[in-house]
């Protein structure tokens, strides 16, 4: 190629390529960073869909020093994360390191730990709402059938939390375990019986080989989780209403009230706000963290 | 029987998993007297389908059913075709910031949309799009989300260059180049990126939710929930309703099953 014409080549690569993109990009503009920063001035008004007034950091400040509710939201889903967010990724891990074994029948009980996640979230809801009924539910039917007192899954405060946190365990055979299942098939099974040759047991195999080789598709997929757990609202919407005495109102859920049905857009977005602040430094702390036990391929320690 | 410990574990775990759906099942078969009898029994003593057609006609569930196949069809198609044609650009050509718009790309999958929510909404509004389908339509049309183009970049970056390279001798044009080759030999990626665009959309739950007023307008998702509102108590017909949501998504689940789980595991998501 003639200096002129690899000009022209570059230039037309870098147009087409910026052309291609282009759907993404203005996408991003439009329905993510422009709403992102509107966001954030809406934070600092009243708003009520009326009237516009600057009120600064009030909301902010009344949300901390004054709004109750919001510590609770906010505790309620500190709590489900805390719980869910570990329990989900070890007990995806554990699906996808016995779905990798060399069994009968993997495609039958792939399909079978996978469509619980294939349920549309209403209808989850529904079928779960259903499960934890006091009276006739199976949940309880089963406790009965072991001998144990009936418990008010949804009623009692003292239950709820866990009752989420049961249904999400529900759906964990899903996206997460399949990236783990991937994560698995692409480890080289030379290192195992490298590792047999030196005569490494099943626990130190899982401890040298599988752990580390799976420490970038774990973060993953905790990073995610994460995001994920802070933003249930779905379940919670339709099961209880948040309640009862609020034991369920999780933060997206007082988000949407407060935008929606209370129409105080101010306060709304700077709870978004806040949430974001905290999904950041959680992440953040997340990445500080990685850099000690995440191992990346072609990357020496 | 080394493996028995194995079989064991995903035997039972398999079983737990299972039970919520055939007690959905078994439940919406039951007529109210067999719902009432306790203990209650998996299997109902009489099979009864008439919970499917009360359910049916209880609501406007047709129009239901045709406003989320019409959303979801038209948010899919857009997805799966806007989001190959950014994860083309994003594999096949180099162009300034390329590195760096894409590390943004992936950094809004942490994004809350609470975030975006409320501006948006507003926007909406003063469009006076509020109660047309608009606002859960359009966003679909402009790559559909980061996680999409990721899986779908990661598929086309494992398909040789030189296909590409020999095309372009035979002077064929880079929009050539994407439908003619790049489309054909990603069955397995556009299968799963379809199967997730369609559940997302099939499933969402909180736009319409926030967009949509008039029952005329309502999706399956928001129809379920007024049609609990007023049969709460009737478990086995809003079971039956459930199933009519769930029973798509696994009929789809099924047909696309073995290109999906290719799709995904091909496209390196094993941490690479």
């Amino acid at each position: 190629m003639s200096k002129r014409s690899r000009r022209r080549w570059v230039d037309r690569q870098e147009f087409w390529g910026f052309l291609f993109i282009c759907p993404w990009l203005i996408g991003f503009l439009i329905f993510t960073l422009g709403p992102m920063i509107s966001s954030f001035v809406l934070s600092l008004y009243k708003y009520d869909l009326a009237n516009a007034k600057f009120v600064g950091g009030e909301n902010y400040r009344r949300l901390f020093t004054q709004d109750p509710l919001f510590w609770k939201s906010l505790k309620n889903t500190v709590l489900y994360a805390v719980l869910t967010v570990p329990l989900g990724v070890l007990g995806s891990l554990l699906i996808a390191m016995l779905l990798n074994q060399p069994v009968k029948g993997v495609r039958l009980y792939r399909t079978l730990f996978y469509l619980p996640s294939m349920v549309p979230a209403v209808a989850s809801a529904l079928v779960w709402q259903w499960v934890f009924n006091a009276d006739n539910g199976i949940l309880n039917q089963g406790l009965a059938f072991l001998g144990l007192p009936n418990i008010e899954w949804l009623q009692n405060e003292k239950y709820t939390l866990f009752a989420f946190v049961l249904m999400s365990l529900w759906g964990i055979g899903g996206q997460r375990m399949i990236i783990f299942l991937a994560g698995l098939q692409g480890i080289s099974e030379s290192y195992y019986e490298a590792a047999r040759l030196d005569g490494a047991g099943t626990w130190s195999q899982f401890r040298h080989i599988t752990l580390p080789c799976l420490s970038p598709v774990m973060f993953f997929n905790m990073v995610l989780g994460l995001v994920g757990a802070f933003q249930v609202f779905t379940s919670a919407y339709i099961m209880t209403s948040g309640g009862p005495n609020n034991a369920s109102l999780f933060y997206s859920l007082y988000i949407f009230r407060n935008a929606f049905e209370y129409f105080k857009m101010g306060k709304a977005s700077a709870m978004a706000w806040i949430l974001f602040a905290i999904l950041l430094i959680f992440t953040l702390i997340q990445f500080a963290v990685s850099k000690r036990w995440v191992h990346y391929e072609g990357e020496s320690k | 029987m080394k493996r028995f410990p194995t079989y064991l574990l995903l035997t039972l775990g398999a079983m737990l998993f299972s039970i919520p759906f055939l007690w959905t099942i078994s439940t919406a078969l039951k007529s109210s007297a067999d719902y009432a009898k306790e203990p209650a029994r998996l299997i109902p003593s009489h099979p009864d389908f008439s919970n499917f057609a009360k359910a049916w006609t209880a609501l406007p569930f047709p129009t239901f059913v045709w406003n989320t196949i019409l959303i979801t069809m038209i948010c899919t198609i857009a997805q799966v075709i806007t989001g190959s044609l950014v994860a083309y650009g994003f594999s096949r050509f180099t162009f300034k910031w390329r590195n760096f718009l894409f590390f943004v790309m992936l950094a809004t999958m942490m994004l809350p949309g609470q975030v975006t929510q409320i501006p948006v909404f507003l926007v909406w509004r003063n469009l006076h799009a509020i109660d047309t389908f608009y606002p859960l339509i359009v966003p679909a049309f402009f790559g559909g989300g980061a996680f999409n183009i990721f899986l779908l970049r990661q598929f086309f970056l494992t398909i040789p260059r030189e296909l590409d390279e020999a095309a372009m001798i035979d002077g064929a044009s880079f929009i050539r180049i994407w439908w003619k080759i790049l489309l054909p030999l990603s069955g397995p990626a556009m299968a799963s990126v379809a199967l997730f665009s369609f559940l997302g959309h099939w499933d969402a739950f909180e736009s319409p939710l926030i967009y949509l007023n008039s029952p005329e307008k309502y999706t399956v998702s928001i129809g379920l929930r007024m049609f609990q509102d007023s049969y709460g108590t009737n478990f086995e017909q809003v079971m039956a309703a459930s199933l009519v949501h769930i029973l798509p998504t696994i009929l789809l689940f099924f047909l696309c099953q073995r290109y999906f789980l290719k799709g995904i595991a091909l496209s390196g998501l094993g941490g690479k």
